[in-house]
């Protein structure tokens, strides 16, 4: 069983020249504000180019190995390119080559963080390319690409498993091109919704500030669950109620889109029906309680709208893994951090546009937790896990106990990395710990100096492209990368 | 009536035996022995060959005949005879079946497989079991005019309140009839006795009450106060008797037990009953069953696969101190016996089968019919017409004219009841309830 590198070369290459699109519509945004289309039309033509290459060799239908591949080369090859319009346009810290990868690989996986310091010094045409490509990332390439795989005669159901792992997209309809299409169009639909909800709060007065560039740039990445803004206050920069749509939508945006698409079919009791989603809005519930009655308790804001307003957001925020800000959280009190520091971890809803560990693994987590303390005093008893009505069988159990052990265990590995590495910088242990969750879960914002009014700028270099791999390795969901790496994969 | 039995086993002889007085019964098996015994056991005219044989069927007269019944011991065979008779003629069909899944597709779909009534053993069995133990000391449950009255035979404990109180006593719930009370000890042996105000009901007496199931309810908690509704429930055997018995407990609201000793059964007993607790174990494991504190059981069931491990599993567990136990028995001539060394309430499912399908029967005349302690009494429902010697005419009246050992027990007017007392007027349209003794039936048929 040899790894068949033409097909998998082929299928990168067909997503690389799918990129072409995506950049010249920068460049068109680019001729529009009078800026210099240039670093997005180079990028295009190298993408088209590689891409109809790679894409013309001969591919046969791909094994579990390709798959895995394919996955993980994918969204490097991506980052790659999309690094280079950063490169290109050298303006700022982008003129050095870690600062455009990490603002790149960032954005692909939906992360968020920035190592933008001065937004001025930056053209708004790559501001928007920024954005978009976190759009790109939110659905995850693959999903929107499937369309174009499906097409070439190869498993398109191969990849979709692995890209999607608990989610059952492929139950959505019979052919997986349409499965792929629905969820790409309700994407598009929500995109297109929230530009216009927000145009529409501006035109009434409802949303000063919120103009046609500011409300594509903040759909394109609210929906998709990854939080870059073009401003420097963030979502600070608008008002409350635009701050309140906000929140709906990150909401949606990190809500099963096999049960949205079921809403939208006019079956919204399906929503209810889940229990992941009913343990994923307890714990945002639960969380933005918490954190209000902390700020409360500290006096951090003068009514009560506001502090509830800025703890559900910043909550909703940090475990939708959008990472926006209304204020600059760096500066709240211990607890409040800590708070947000273990949202970090939860996720939305498996099957979304969400990353981190995601609500569905920690259900599963804490019904074989239950079992296993009743299977205790019942030695005999048979009790399968069960999440709504549907029993997860063992083997899935299994892997999501071994993967949220594992993410949490890379997790603190890599917070050792993160600390030995920004030695004698200033960076405190639960700023290194805020660091990395941030990265690896893919959410943006951390505390201290990578905190949601600061930059990821300051870091070293080589904790830099520590990070970017962290982010790779976190959106892609860890296995891919370590299935990969064994020596069994290549045998 | 003409009527073709395919399958002498115990249902089909039973029911042959309780049709074989007032009909005409051809019964065909493939066994020449039981051929034979029938042949000299009873007066119907036993055939041997296969029931799913045209040619066989033919010669038993199925062209004539008005029902066929199909009752041997496999489903699909029982379902093909059913299909060839309908191929071949008219006659009204009846299926036994074991499992469930053919009576789902039958239920919406009557006439389905050419079936005209089908009846699922298993799941009959299922619904005696959980109508009984709802009920302190209750022995069989049935339901009439659409649940509305319901039927219900208790066993009087010996150290119940009721015990040696008269029937004026006992009664005082609204809508409850005292219908009959079969008493089995003493002088008066194996007598059915119609109870007046002044009858002394005695402890180990059977009580028929026909009612509410409200009053039916207070009047199972009045005869064994002390005992609540069962809370817990462990139920042995996870084949498909224990699955359902399961499964419409769940659907009242139990999270019962379930024992299984397969652990790819037992597996799959977890993974479809979501309210039930599945144990893998052998049901006869005594450390087993006192680490799962059996014995704190308020009612233990028993649906091993023979009736020596349901024997043996019940009184381990009333050994061990379940309040109550309950045994399916394979063998329908052995429920006497287990209810005598111990078991609460035995069950048989073949016996609850035969009493469902001659129910049937008869209650093609009437509306519905339970059959009372093997046959020596009926319930039955009737619904009242203008031709009826009940219609418009107080009960008092009417029962000067009815012949011994009937009582009326419940009438229902548009959906609601009323309890039925001497200046009550009986309407056309009124649905009746009537307890009849085996004796009076022809003659309680004729007048109604």
């Amino acid at each position: 069983m040899r790894v068949d590198w033409r097909t998998v070369l082929a299928l990168v290459g067909t997503v690389l020249q799918a990129l072409a699109g995506p950049l010249v519509l920068s460049a068109l945004v680019a001729f529009g504000y009078a800026e210099s289309p240039v670093p997005f039309l180079l990028p295009a033509a190298l993408a088209l180019g590689v891409g109809l290459v790679f894409a013309r060799l001969p591919s046969r239908d791909i094994g579990i190995r390709e798959a895995f591949l394919v996955v993980a080369l994918v969204w490097l090859a991506v980052g790659t390119v999309g690094a280079l319009p950063f490169l290109l346009a050298g303006t700022g810290v982008f003129a050095n080559p870690v600062d455009a990868a990490f603002e790149s690989m960032s954005g692909i996986t939906t992360t968020g963080a920035t190592v933008v310091v001065d937004f001025d010094a930056h053209a708004r045409s790559l501001l928007f390319w920024r954005a978009l490509l976190q759009w790109m990332g939110g659905l995850g390439i693959l999903v929107l690409a499937v369309g174009l795989l499906s097409q070439l005669d190869v498993g398109g159901a191969q990849l979709m498993e692995t890209e999607t792992q608990t989610q059952d997209v492929t139950k959505l309809t019979p052919r997986i091109e349409e499965t792929a299409r629905l969820l790409g169009s309700l994407y598009l639909g929500l995109t297109a919704l929230l530009v216009v909800v927000l145009l529409v709060l501006n035109v009434v007065g409802l949303g000063p500030n919120m103009d046609p560039y500011n409300a594509v740039t903040h759909a394109l990445t609210t929906v998709s669950t990854a939080g870059f803004s073009p401003e420097p206050a963030s979502a600070g920069a608008f008002s409350p109620v635009v701050q309140w749509v906000l929140v709906a939508f990150m909401l949606v945006g990190a809500t099963n889109f096999v049960l949205l698409y079921a809403v939208t079919r006019g079956r919204p009791r399906r929503l209810f029906q889940s229990e992941e989603f009913r343990f994923y809005l307890g714990v945002l519930a639960g969380g933005s309680a918490l954190v209000a009655l902390v700020l409360a308790v500290d006096g951090e804001f003068g009514s009560v709208e506001a502090t509830v307003r800025h703890a559900t957001f910043q909550v909703v925020s940090i475990v939708t893994t959008t990472g926006y800000a209304t204020v600059d959280f760096d500066l709240w009190s211990p607890a409040a951090k800590h708070l947000l520091f273990l949202g970090m971890f939860v996720g939305g809803m498996a099957g979304s546009t969400t990353c981190s560990l995601k609500a569905f693994r920690w259900l599963v987590v804490a019904k074989t937790l239950r079992r296993d303390l009743f299977t205790e005093l019942h030695p005999e008893a048979i009790r399968p896990v069960r999440v709504g009505d549907r029993i997860v069988d063992e083997g899935t159990v299994r892997d999501v106990n071994a993967y949220v052990l594992l993410g949490l265990v890379g997790f603190a590995l890599l917070t050792v990395v993160v600390v030995v590495q920004t030695r004698g910088t200033g960076v405190g242990e639960f700023e290194a710990m805020g660091i990395a969750a941030s990265t690896f879960l893919n959410i943006g914002p951390a505390f201290g100096a990578a905190g949601p009014y600061g930059s990821y700028a300051s870091l070293p270099t080589t904790t830099k492209w520590v990070l970017v791999v962290l982010m790779w390795v976190g959106r892609i969901e860890i296995v891919p990368v370590l299935v990969v790496l064994t020596p069994e994969f290549w045998r | 009536m003409r009527v073709v039995i395919v399958g002498a086993g115990e249902v089909g002889s039973s029911i042959a035996a309780s049709l074989a007085s007032s009909h005409e019964v051809v019964v065909i098996d493939n066994d020449p022995t039981r051929v034979d015994e029938l042949t000299y056991d009873l007066d119907v005219l036993a055939i041997h060959g296969d029931g799913t044989d045209v040619d066989v069927l033919q010669e038993a007269g199925i062209g004539d005949a008005d029902l066929l019944i199909a009752s041997t011991d496999d489903d699909h065979t029982n379902i093909v005879i059913s299909g060839t008779a309908k191929a071949c003629c008219s006659s009204f069909t009846i299926a036994r079946v074991k499992k469930p899944q053919y009576l789902r597709t039958w239920e919406p779909n009557q006439g389905a497989f050419g079936v005209d009534f089908m009846v699922c053993t298993d799941l009959l069995a299922a619904e005696t079991i959980v109508g009984v133990i709802g009920l302190p000391t209750a022995q069989d449950v049935d339901l009439f005019a659409d649940g509305i009255v319901q039927m219900t035979e208790f066993v009087i404990p010996e150290d119940s309140p009721v015990a040696n109180q008269t029937v004026r006593e006992a009664d005082r719930f609204d809508s409850l009839t005292f219908a009959a009370i079969i008493r089995e000890n003493g002088d008066e042996r194996d007598r059915i006795i119609v109870p007046s105000g002044q009858t002394v009901i005695e402890p180990g007496d059977e009580v028929v009450v026909i009612g509410s199931p409200d009053s039916t309810r207070e009047f199972s908690s009045s005869i064994a106060p002390e005992e609540e509704r069962p809370r817990e429930v462990v139920i042995v055997g996870g084949g498909e008797i224990g699955y359902q018995v399961a499964r419409l407990l769940e659907d009242r609201g139990f999270s019962p037990r379930l024992v299984e000793r397969d652990e790819e059964r037992a597996r799959w007993l977890a993974e479809n009953l979501p309210g039930t607790t599945v144990l893998q174990s052998d049901a006869t494991d005594r450390a087993f069953l006192d680490r799962e504190n059996v014995g704190m059981a308020d009612v233990f069931i028993a649906t091993l696969e023979n009736d020596q491990q349901n024997l043996l599993a019940t009184l381990l567990a009333k050994r061990l101190g379940a309040d109550r136990a309950v045994a399916i028995v394979d063998t329908g001539e052995f429920a006497d016996l287990f209810e005598e060394v111990g078991v609460d309430v035995a069950v048989s499912p073949r016996d609850a089968t035969a009493e469902e399908i001659t129910r049937f029967t008869r209650a093609r005349r009437a509306e519905n019919v339970s059959i009372i302690d093997g046959d020596r009494a009926e319930v039955m429902e009737v619904e009242v017409d203008t031709d009826s010697a009940f219609a418009g005419r107080p009960i008092r009246e009417v029962a000067a004219d009815l012949p011994e050992g009937v009582v009326v027990g419940a009438i229902t007017r548009n959906g609601t009841l009323i309890t039925p007392r001497g200046d009550t007027v009986i309407e056309v349209g009124d649905h009746v309830v009537v307890f009849v003794d085996s004796d009076a039936v022809e003659e309680v048929n004729a007048m109604i």
